[in-house]
């Protein structure tokens, strides 16, 4: 009889399972539980691309890419980024992966090894801290502020700093809260990192989901940053294909390139439809991109203003789709909360420990759901508080 | 209050209530009524539409399009001409347009002898009117951007909660 706990590697053994799992297994057992708990849009990917690769698979284009991808993908991902974000790379510093995930896996395993250290400001996304321990490095967590409104600072970076320190991820626009660097902030980060040899990932999925005036600006943008500097962006969000499995990374030419290597031995190429589904995305569909934003926007300021309206203290987050209201005036854990407003009203939120332990007391809602699914959840938060007898001042 | 948000909102959903509409528009119930009702005296908001497959509801019902060429009359332009046809109460839509035709007219009748009744005896007379090409509606795949006869899309196949 195999022992099969006992052959397996430790560090796989040792992975964080995501803390998002328990939830999931419960809501779906609940007939007519709604959700405000998805991390993908509620968009379906526009027409334009879906018949891209309609007409490509008529083409019978259904062999293997060359390990990068597509020649004119990277070439259209370089015009992309250039126009979209003011950055210029070579088609040969840009590769496709699948999805962005591939590309923070490759990043990480490119770069760390024997206890080298990754800085996660957390709460984020979760698959970069197992992803850390796998590959044999050191998480080292940074817990951003609702007073800072989730921004990670120059000061909590420059403290986390040691030696050992390999790589900071950057992962803003924020899952699970919304939260947005400003430039100002990315001036001062760049400050700490560029005498160093850190490199920064900057995980930009959401870069194209920025609300308000100030807009969204790269790490990479920043004076001496570029050449420090791997950005993981992808089409799950910005373009609604989260099912295409998707992404890219675009970095200095070695590093891509040695990620490209360990990318031919576990993946070969991404797949070919999404590819060229993709070069139609990149290169038609910058008024869907904008169509959609503006409905999220509009979402946005919704639950923003109903959440606070109830007395959930909830910050304005300025990209993503997701408000992360202060859900402590209960005096319940985020777990306890989100357990009972599950049971209690049939709906589904993300409790924000399951991003980082400064997720306390905070839980993450997606707004990407239609306007009248929002107003009805915001109804069940309601009557949810008021069972519990809390009611804000003055109301 | 804003006005082309609550546009927006009754466009995609002329059904919604006032009472939806001011939670939206952060607005109360009475504020959103009063500005529904203005922007329906100024003639902005023209009308609520039903959207039916008459075909679905085993009706008799036969939509012809109907390109009209006409010649402009001095002084009034198409305006005269377009007075004319649009009283027929057939008529449910028309559209002066660019191209080989001057006019379209969306004809709503029973039967195909309505329509051309309709052209042979009422359009084709009227003075100005220099020919008409009609096209009768076979199938309808899409109206006012609502789907009637295309494949269904899948609504929301996402997972109940993901990362």
């Amino acid at each position: 009889m195999i022992d099969y706990q006992k052959i397996q590697a430790q560090r796989a053994l040792d992975m964080k399972a995501s803390g998002i799992r328990k939830f999931f297994e419960l809501a779906a057992e609940i007939p007519d539980c709604i959700s405000l708990g998805v991390g993908e849009p509620d968009f379906q990917t526009p027409w334009a691309i879906r018949e891209a690769a309609i007409h490509s698979l008529e083409l019978g284009r259904t062999k293997y890419t060359a390990n990068a991808g597509l020649k004119e993908l990277r070439e259209a991902l370089a015009a992309f980024m250039e126009r979209r974000y003011s950055l210029s790379y070579d088609p040969k510093e840009i590769f496709v992966t699948v999805g962005g995930s591939e590309a923070i896996d490759l990043a990480i395993r490119m770069l760390v090894e024997n206890e080298d250290e990754v800085i996660i400001p957390q709460p984020c996304y979760v698959s970069y801290e197992p992803i850390t321990t796998l590959t044999g490095g050191v998480p080292v967590t940074i817990q951003t502020k609702e007073e800072d409104e989730f921004r990670v600072t120059a000061r909590q970076i420059k403290e986390a700093i040691t030696e050992k320190t390999k790589l900071l991820i950057l992962s803003f626009p924020n899952n699970p809260t919304g939260a947005v660097l400003r430039k100002q902030d990315l001036i001062e980060i760049a400050d700490v990192i560029r005498d160093t040899d850190i490199i920064v990932l900057a995980d930009e999925i959401y870069a194209e989901l920025v609300y308000g005036e100030e807009g969204f600006t790269s790490i990479a943008q920043i004076e001496g940053m570029k050449e420090r500097t791997i950005v993981v962006n992808g089409f799950s969000k910005a373009f609604s294909m989260t099912g295409w499995r998707l992404g890219f990374a675009a970095g200095p030419k070695p590093l891509i390139d040695t990620m490209i290597k360990i990318h031919q031995s576990c993946i070969m190429a991404a797949p070919t439809t999404s590819q060229y589904a993709a070069v139609a995305a990149v290169s038609e569909c910058d008024s869907d991109i904008e169509r959609m934003r503006q409905e999220y926007d509009f979402r946005r300021k919704y639950c923003v203003r109903k959440l606070n309206e109830m007395g959930l203290h909830t910050f304005e987050p300025k990209g993503a789709f997701y408000v992360f209201p202060n859900i402590s005036v209960l005096g319940m854990s985020s777990d306890e909360f989100c357990m009972e407003l599950l049971k209690e009203q049939n709906l589904a939120i993300v409790p924000g420990t399951a991003f980082g332990e400064s997720g306390e007391g905070f839980a993450r809602i997606s707004y990407a759901y239609s306007i009248e699914h929002l107003q009805e959840a915001m109804r069940r938060i309601e009557r949810f508080l008021k069972d519990h007898g809390y009611q804000k001042e003055g109301k | 209050m804003d006005t082309k948000m609550l546009l927006d909102l009754l466009f995609q959903n002329p059904r919604a209530s006032v009472t939806d509409l001011a939670d939206i528009l952060n607005e109360t119930e009475e504020d959103v009524e009063k500005a529904k009702k203005q922007l329906e005296a100024d003639g902005i908001i023209c009308g609520y539409h039903t959207i039916i497959n008459w075909d679905k509801a085993n009706v008799d019902h036969v939509d012809a399009i109907i390109g009209v060429k006409a010649s402009t009359q001095r002084g009034t332009g198409y305006d005269t001409i377009a007075e004319k046809i649009g009283r027929f109460p057939e008529v449910s839509s028309l559209y002066l347009v660019s191209g080989t035709s001057e006019f379209l007219v969306f004809i709503n009748a029973r039967t195909m002898r309505e329509v051309a009744d309709f052209v042979g005896e009422k359009l084709a007379p009227i003075e100005g009117v220099a020919g008409t090409v009609t096209m009768f509606v076979l199938k309808k795949y899409k109206v006012n951007g609502k789907n009637m006869d295309l494949k269904p899309e899948i609504q929301d196949d996402r997972m109940i909660i993901s990362a």
